[in-house]
């Protein structure tokens, strides 16, 4: 089941390839309708899912390069579960609201997210280290393409920044996974796990690992190519990468640098919290400076990534889960964001905030909207990103009170720059005639942002089934590493 | 039954349901009706729950309600969606709703005409069902998710005219300060889980007696809850907000910035009294900060010229009052004072808005236009009107016996409040006594100084002398606040203490300090003497709305207090602009000089010394990445090669 919803994305890429080139409108009902069917098949698995079982569930194993043990190993657990559900739901919304923003060469474009939607499930559900790397830089290149074809003027740039960034990072994983297999005589993570403490170099593993997911998350100060990139990006790109990409990050650290090498974790929380506040505020500080609305929203990403890492390496189970869920959440709110963001960019062709003013008496829903997905990301109560950013600051509490009464000064910095943000489009008067002729969100982007905002609520409201489907592998990761329960 | 206890939140989120959904179709009229009609559907089962909770049998003090699934649970952490009905509690939702219901009533009057008119009533809506969840719930961070969206609904209602940048940016001003607060409380919840293990009240509570007296964990916690308080009811340091959030449409300021939601502070401190029992240090601390607030903002009241900034000064004041009460343990008198004053405010509130209508009666009769463009004239500047008590006699005698009870006149609702909190003061803390004495004088004086300038003389420019009374939709709520400001006093008469013991359960049988007529008889001499000598100077001081105000002469003491004591100044002076600087300077020079400039000069670095060995300079940037991608296949084979060959 799991190796079918990777590659039905695969399987709608190569179609998509085949199709005549001028069969636009096909190709993009079939990359949606293909999308759809994995976000379908995906929510048969939810359903299946057992919550009390802590280890991994609908594991598909075969052999592979067998004299270097490597396999084709598939499963998941209550740290993937929900990875896979935002994935397979982020997707169809990016290529639904692709129409607006890709004009040309559709077919390489339907193609590569497709490819993209396969690589990033493919890094979520890969058991064997071999798989997942294979899957890890293979999810670089689709984006690379999205952001360097499609993106905006400075998009060679940004591309190249993302790609060789990224990848500098990986080198290191790379050669770490390598030892590993080659010590441990298998690439499988379950095995590898299970002899940990034989790992004599356990730092500077952690680091080769650390290095490559930070940066993809991005921790500071690694986080210099994601401005550049979310806002060459084209809307899609943007979303996808905010929702999925930086998730990678975070999910590499809870799965391996927690679970390969839980003493190394210990020794180095206290430096990844530091930078995890320092992201905090400095995210913030940043954002409330910026003139560009996606390169805002960008900054926001640095600073409520840096709550996930600050829950992780809280190393218990609220700032795990906590994180979590939270990774859930910053995909739906900062995924929204900038959909709402690309919404205003479709008509007026422009991101700099000084040119907007007095949109919401303009466009009222889409001012309604704007502020919903404004709030949830400002960390409302009621609201999704709540749940996520409290549960994470209680764990960081009991690990660290300190460093937690300076993270949770990102409250009040992100009151600041959101509403900002809201107020210098939204309020106050209009400070450019172009404004004038703005019409409203039509029933396509409503619909877009509609099943978001429908989880923006029923997080904020009813996070138990969130919390319960990862409860039993958190612990049981937990109590493997020897970590506090709390 | 659940849904029964819960039905006071669920009746205004169903009239907001329905007027965001069918408000357009339905007209003015029908929103007004369908949000003030679940008002007080929530006011009745108020009243219910009220007499419910008074029908408990002795031993129990709550209704317990649960919906048996929790709001949040992970690990041991459990958040419970849980009510806490008590006598507390109970009182509250009667306040809340049945202010709240009357406000409602009037701004269908009030906001007649506004193109945004059913936006309002939906703010409106949301706004009492969440204040009913900060005061109904049963743990700390339900408590903390009312208090955010009374936060928020404060936030949209002073924007509401968000086309003037200036209302806009008060509603952003009031949420980012009462974010300060916020983190205070936030932090103050996670310790009491470290602490207790628990957020739900009662376990919290009855957990407390095991830390013994100002236990360094018990003393931060109660003082970062204070914090919050600060923050929500307007104390130094973080009260700037409360006057510019007169920005607001004036039911707004009436509901929210007057008799509730400002309020919320002094609820959480008395629904949180057991923690500061524990912390006498806190407390003191809390009394001194809550009568320092008392005094500056009644000073500042003194030279405010706009009939709503006066108003704002004295909430400002009187919430000093309250927190001060909380601070003495007399929490009784704090609540008994908020209640009294959440009538006697937002009648005064609510009658300004009165005035402020009846001031624009001539410009609208002009234009024919309502909303908030630019008038002529100042419409609530006081020296602009003059002569009023003829033109609206109807707001005069409501506005008068508010402002009456405001300065503590026998026998109306403040004398007995505030002569509560007073004489709590001279026998446990005497600095707390002088500044509140000295503050009820203060409030005597803006009092008289107030009325006189707006309702006596003669009208001093045409707006005035054209004012009209507003309609029975407006006046007829005014007329019923003006009877409970009136009467008010008897919730708590002294000797009968009826309030003190409907609270007993909740606050334990306090001993109510004893009225003492020596003192009530002085402050109502000094007020008495206050308000003729508001009088005396005010009465011929204005003959043209440009004429200068007697207390000028007091020169530079007098712009010190105008300008509220350069508080607000330093902040926007100083502490603004130093962190404008700081985030121009980490994102222009820092972010992309000092971080980006390391990883671009790195990348400069590899690729120059790369370039003389494969001719990758040819700006082609595909094969470079092609090349990276190649190079890593490369790594890769040779690794699973030397592994194999091993």
């Amino acid at each position: 089941m799991l190796s079918l919803i990777i590659f039905l994305p695969l399987i709608g890429a190569i179609l998509i390839a085949l199709m005549p080139r001028a069969a636009t409108g096909l190709m993009r009902w079939a990359a949606i309708g293909f999308s759809l069917v994995t976000l379908v098949v995906s929510l048969v698995l939810l359903f299946g899912f057992n919550n009390a079982q802590a280890g991994y569930q609908f594991v598909e194993s075969y052999k592979w390069i067998e004299q270097y043990g490597i396999g084709y190993k598939l499963g998941v657990d209550g740290v993937s579960i929900w990875m896979l559900m935002l994935t397979t739901a982020i997707f169809p919304i990016a290529i639904f609201a692709s129409q607006g923003a890709i004009h040309d060469r559709q077919k390489e474009y339907y193609a590569l997210v497709l490819l993209m939607e396969m690589a990033t499930l493919g890094v979520f559900l890969s058991l064997d280290m071999f798989l997942f790397y294979v899957f890890w830089e293979f999810a670089l290149v689709p984006m690379y393409f999205i952001i360097g074809v499609w993106g905006g003027e400075r998009r060679i740039y940004a591309s190249m920044k993302f790609f060789i960034y990224t990848m500098a990072g990986s080198v290191l994983m790379l050669l770490a996974i390598m030892y590993l297999g080659i010590n441990g005589g298998t690439f499988d993570l379950v095995a590898l796990i299970a002899k940990n403490g034989l790992w004599t170099a356990s730092a500077p593993l952690f680091l080769a690992f650390a290095i490559a997911f930070v940066i993809k998350v991005p921790l500071f100060p690694f986080h210099s190519w994601l401005p550049d990139a979310h806002t060459e990006a084209p809307t899609p790109g943007s979303v996808i990468l905010a929702a999925v990409l930086l998730k990678m990050g975070a999910y590499g650290l809870i799965r391996f640098n927690l679970a390969l090498f839980p003493e190394a974790s210990k020794q180095f929380a206290p430096m990844m919290m530091i930078l995890a506040v320092i992201g905090i505020l400095y995210g913030a500080i940043v954002a409330f400076a910026q003139t560009d609305a996606k390169k805002l929203v960008a900054y926001s990403s640095v600073s409520h990534m840096g709550y996930i890492v600050l829950g992780i390496f809280s190393l218990n189970q609220l700032g795990i889960q906590g994180a979590l869920l939270q990774m859930v959440n910053h995909g739906i709110s900062t995924g929204g964001l900038f959909l709402i963001v690309g919404f205003l960019y479709e008509r007026r062709h422009t991101r700099d905030l000084s040119k907007f003013g007095g949109i919401w008496g303009k466009m009222p829903l889409y001012g309604t909207l704007a502020l919903l997905f404004t709030l949830s990301s400002v960390g409302l109560p009621a609201l999704n990103g709540f749940v996520g950013e409290f549960v994470i600051l209680q764990g960081a509490y009991v690990s660290n009170s300190l460093m937690t009464a300076f993270a949770a000064l990102g409250m009040i910095l992100s009151a600041a720059y959101l509403l900002t943000f809201y107020q210098k489009i939204f309020l106050g008067e209009s400070r450019d005639v172009a404004n004038d002729k703005l019409v409203d969100v039509n029933w396509r982007e409503v619909l877009a942002v509609a099943p978001l905002l429908i989880f923006v609520f029923v997080i904020g409201l009813y996070s138990l089934p969130f919390f319960n489907a990862m409860s039993a592998s958190v612990t049981s990761l937990l109590s493997a590493s020897g970590m506090a329960m709390r | 039954m659940q849904l029964f206890y819960i039905s006071p939140i669920l009746f205004p989120l169903l009239g907001l349901l329905i007027n965001a959904t069918l408000g357009k179709r339905l007209g003015e009229r029908a929103i007004g009706a369908v949000a003030s009609l679940m008002v007080i559907a929530a006011f009745i089962v108020s009243a219910m729950v009220f007499s419910q909770v008074g029908a408990l049998p002795e031993g129990t003090s709550a209704i317990p309600v649960d919906l048996g699934i929790p709001w949040i649970q992970v690990g041991t952490l459990t958040v419970p969606f849980g009510l806490q009905l008590d006598a507390l509690s109970a009182t509250m939702m009667l306040i809340v709703t049945g202010v709240g219901a009357l406000i409602h009533i009037y701004s269908i009057g009030y906001m007649h005409g506004d193109p945004r008119f059913q936006r309002f009533f939906v703010y409106l809506n949301l706004f009492i069902a969440s204040m009913l969840v900060l005061v109904m719930s049963n743990n700390f961070l339900l408590m903390f998710v009312g208090w955010e969206l009374v936060g928020l609904c404060s936030y949209l209602l002073i924007g509401f005219w968000f086309n003037n940048i200036k209302n806009a940016e008060a509603g952003r001003k009031a949420f980012v300060v009462n974010r300060i607060g916020d983190v205070g409380f936030i932090l103050a919840i996670m310790a009491i889980f470290v602490a207790f293990g628990t957020l739900t009240f009662t376990d919290v509570f009855s957990k407390v007696a095991t830390f013994g007296v100002n236990a360094p964990i018990i003393v931060g916690i109660t003082l970062l809850l204070f914090v919050g308080a600060t923050g929500k009811s307007a104390q130094i340091p973080l009260f700037v907000w409360l006057p510019d959030a007169m920005a607001g449409p004036t039911p707004v300021s009436a509901l929210i910035h007057a008799a509730t939601m400002v309020t919320a502070g002094i609820y959480m401190m008395t629904r949180a009294h057991v923690l500061f029992a524990a912390a006498p240090d806190t407390q003191t601390v809390v009394a001194v900060v809550g009568a320092l607030t008392a005094f500056v903002a009644g000073s500042v009241a003194l030279t405010q010229n706009d009939i709503k900034k006066v108003l704002a000064y004295s909430t400002i004041s009187q919430l000093g009052f309250m927190v001060a009460a909380a601070g003495l343990g007399a929490y009784v008198a704090s609540v008994f004072h908020l209640a009294t004053h959440a009538f006697f405010k937002a009648l005064l509130f609510l009658a300004a808005g009165s005035v402020i209508h009846g001031m624009e009666h001539l410009s609208h009769s002009k234009h024919g236009a309502h909303g908030d463009h630019k008038e002529p004239i100042d419409p609530q500047d006081m020296r602009n009107m003059g002569g009023l008590r003829t033109k609206m006699p109807v707001t005069f005698i409501v506005f008068l016996i508010g402002s009456l009870a405001l300065a503590g006149i026998f026998p109306l609702a403040g004398f007995w409040s505030k002569d509560e909190i007073i004489v709590a003061a001279l026998s446990k803390n005497i600095l707390v006594f002088v500044l509140l004495g000295i503050t009820a004088v203060f409030t005597a004086f803006y009092v008289g100084r107030q009325l006189v300038m707006v309702f006596f003389g003669k009208p001093r420019t045409e707006d005035a002398a054209h004012a009209a009374e507003s309609s029975p939709l407006m006046t007829i709520p005014l007329i019923i606040l003006a009877v409970l400001s009136a009467i008010g006093g008897a919730l708590n008469l002294p000797g009968v203490g009826s309030l003190g013991n409907w609270l007993a359960p909740v606050l334990g049988e306090a001993e109510a300090e004893a009225f003492q007529i020596g003192v009530a008889g002085f402050f109502t001499v000094l007020s008495i003497a206050a308000l003729a000598g508001a009088w005396a100077l005010y009465r011929n001081a204005y003959a043209k709305a440009d004429d200068k105000d007697p207390l000028q002469k007091l020169g530079p003491l007098y712009t010190f207090i105008k300008r509220a004591w350069f508080i607000d100044a330093i902040y926007k002076d100083v502490v603004v602009k130093l962190f404008y600087a700081a985030c121009s300077f980490l994102a222009r020079v820092f972010d992309i000089g000092g971080i980006d400039g390391v990883v671009n000069g790195a990348g400069t670095l590899v690729q120059k010394a790369s370039g003389g060995l494969r001719k990758a300079q040819n700006g082609f940037v595909r094969s470079y990445g092609l090349m990276m991608l190649v190079g890593v296949v490369v790594i890769v084979a040779w690794f699973v090669y030397s592994a194999g060959a091993r």
